[in-house]
């Protein structure tokens, strides 16, 4: 509700502490601890996203170029085909579960940053 | 009285219900583009897979699979596979740093007017091209199952007003709502559907998979064809079909992740954690759903046959008739009716997602410079461009008409979505020295790449021989310039090129330096936009 009214611009917790040029996102940008959450993101975001990529692009690529290998019967009628397509979903799932887990030490890091950036340093 | 006539009644009581009781709860800019950001997790997941799973996935991948066989699973998969990229690239920053719209985020650090001028005018473009095909195929439904009480335009008539009603007075919570009910009836329809269709084949796979490899058809000259539905390249043939696959896949997997009905989405959440909630939610049912389009396809592809679809309707009511095989007329009905729901629910999470987008982002923020005239302005506005989006769908669907190719529109929202939208997002998210330049060119070059190469596809080209009459004939009869039906394969690289370019041969400074506020929003979620009390 409160909202309505308002400059639609979010919020800004801090802004410039008179005339440094540096403001709170800057001070936060340079921390550590957002160094730290920075790096254990990509650690988990840059292979998982490449790997979901090439997984996922590897059966539109066999599949058109190479359906003849693709159409082996594997298990009764069943051929290589749909189980790789079949396998995307599960893979795809599998990911997703592994970044919830992951996600959660992010939200950790990230905790630690909030608190101190609303508590200390200026920031309100 | 007709049976799908009941049903269709009561699909629409139950939502102007829905609409009636949020409309009492709708004050406010905040509750009525985002739910108050009050809708819960699951809640959430269930309507992202709601406004996910259109007529396009449930009417139209049941045709495909059941003509074309393994090919249109392909589409299935796509599908899903395309929700690990906003899983793990844009859901949680777009919550953190946004308020109603995607602009929101690219106006932190860039040029607020130039950048959600052009932001507005392409979620505009996606979300009026995927609208009109829902329409069009809602007229079609309706027009074939009461074809004797309702004309093709009345029931696209029916469908707008439908919208706009809950639009206008429901917001986004009675959006999300309708949302969350269509989307359970379709998983049920969907389960019963795959479980009926197993009991057919006496719940073994062999038996089921057995009648996959050798449905029997009849090609355009009256020849008898038995076919392994199971065998890739019925629809994707050499030369250019493994290309066009692969362009598919990329529209696909990096399209999602720009429509904006989705990403509106998560602005009704509490925080980003819960946006992540949502979307493993959407995931798990929007899989769920696609994996069964194993049964819906090949049980329509087997138990009812191409020939007999092909003059029952054609290949969007394969899974309507495939229920009619199986449990007879009322069950019929009951499908049928999924279906509309979906087209209904669908172009109502079109029409917040355009709407937010017109008024937060261009009344609001173009032409008034961010400040609201006077409060409410906001949301007035809305409610006014949303009788206009209606208006507009519904004139566009009309003059189309219901036999229409609108499959082309919905590989047209996609692909301008994937090519224009998802460029400049991801640019402004993880490169420092992105600009307003760069945003606008790269918007730009996204939007004319997708569309341009649309035209001159072979989805609008060709030379069709003289008995092909009507809205089958190609619109420019001339040999196609573009050999592929999609264009993401050029036009994504396209958009991040002309962002690029554009970021580089301009210099502006505040961009780079607020790059840190951006930063530091997005991945911590400082400053975010809480939820808001009733």
């Amino acid at each position: 509700m409160a909202d309505a009214v308002k400059n639609p611009e979010v919020t800004r917790p801090g802004e410039s502490s008179a005339g440094t040029g540096q403001t709170v996102w800057d001070r936060v940008a340079e921390s550590r601890e957002f160094k730290d959450l920075m790096a254990t993101k990509k650690m988990f975001i840059v292979p998982a996203f490449i790997f979901f990529v090439l997984y996922y692009f590897a059966l539109p690529v066999l599949v058109g170029y190479a359906p003849q290998f693709m159409s082996a019967k594997v298990i009764g009628q069943v051929n290589l085909a749909y189980l790789f397509a079949l396998s995307q979903f599960f893979v795809a799932w599998l990911i997703a579960g592994l970044y919830v887990k992951a996600a959660n030490n992010f939200d950790r890091l990230s905790k630690d940053i909030l608190e101190k950036a609303e508590n200390g340093k200026g920031g309100k | 009285m007709n049976i799908s006539l009941v049903m269709f009644l009561v699909f629409i009581a139950i939502t102007l219900g829905i609409t009636y009781w949020a409309s009492r709860r709708s004050a406010g800019a905040a509750a009525y583009f985002a739910a108050s950001r009050q809708i819960k997790g699951w809640q959430n997941g269930i309507a992202v897979a709601g406004d996910y799973m259109s007529a396009a996935s449930f009417l139209g991948i049941a045709g495909i699979i059941a003509f074309q066989g393994y090919d249109g699973f392909l589409f299935s998969v796509g599908w899903l596979v395309a929700y690990l990229t906003v899983l793990l690239v844009i859901a949680e920053p777009l919550r953190n740093a946004g308020k109603y719209t995607m602009a929101d985020v690219l106006a932190y650090r860039l040029k607020p007017r130039p950048v959600r001028g052009m932001a507005s005018l392409s979620t505009l473009t996606v979300s009026t091209f995927y609208m009109i095909a829902q329409m069009v195929g809602a007229g079609a439904l309706v027009k074939l199952l009461l074809g004797s009480m309702v004309t093709y335009n009345q029931a696209v008539i029916a469908v707008g007003i439908l919208m706009i009603v809950y639009v206008v007075f429901g917001g986004m919570l009675a959006t999300t709502w309708v949302q969350i009910v269509k989307a359970i009836l379709l998983m049920a329809g969907t389960i019963l559907l795959s479980i009926l269709v197993m009991a057919h084949f006496h719940f073994s796979f062999g038996e089921f998979f057995g009648a996959i490899s050798q449905v029997t058809y009849h090609d355009a000259k009256g020849a008898t064809v038995v076919k392994d539905f199971l065998q890739p390249g019925l629809r994707y043939k050499p030369p250019y079909g493994p290309l066009d696959l692969i362009s598919l896949g990329m529209a696909l997997i990096f399209g999602t992740a720009g429509l904006p009905h989705i990403l509106v989405r998560f602005y009704t959440v509490p925080d980003a954690k819960t946006a992540r909630h949502s979307v493993v939610w959407a995931m798990v049912l929007i899989g769920s759903f696609y994996i069964m389009t194993t049964f819906l396809g090949f049980g329509a592809a087997t138990i009812v046959g191409p020939d007999y679809i092909k003059g029952h309707g054609g290949t969007n009511m394969s899974a309507p008739l495939l229920a009619q095989a199986l449990a007879g007329n009322i069950f019929f009905a009951f499908i049928s009716a999924i279906a509309f729901a979906t087209i209904l629910a669908v172009v109502a999470g079109l029409t917040i997602s355009a709407t937010t987008s017109f008024s937060h982002d261009f009344w609001t923020n173009v032409i008034h410079n961010g400040v609201e005239r006077k409060p409410g302005e906001e949301v007035l506005v809305a409610r006014i461009s949303a009788f206009v989006v209606g208006a507009v769908a519904i004139g566009i669907a009309i003059v189309l008409g219901p036999t229409a190719n609108v499959a082309f529109l919905v590989a047209l929202a996609f692909a301008v979505a994937a090519s224009a939208n998802l460029p400049v997002i991801v640019l402004s998210i993880f490169w420092r020295r992105f600009n307003t330049a760069g945003a606008v060119t790269g918007l730009g070059v996204g939007l004319l790449a997708s569309i341009g190469l649309i035209l001159v596809s072979p989805s609008l080209m060709a030379i069709d021989p003289p008995t092909v009459t009507g809205a089958a004939r190609h619109l420019i009869q001339a040999k196609a310039w573009f050999p592929l039906e999609n264009p993401g394969i050029l036009s994504i690289p396209l958009g991040f090129l002309g962002a690029s370019v554009g970021t580089l041969v301009s210099h502006e400074p505040t961009s780079q330096h607020k790059f840190n506020e951006l930063l530091v929003r997005s991945n911590t979620g400082l400053g975010a936009e809480k939820a808001t009390a009733h």
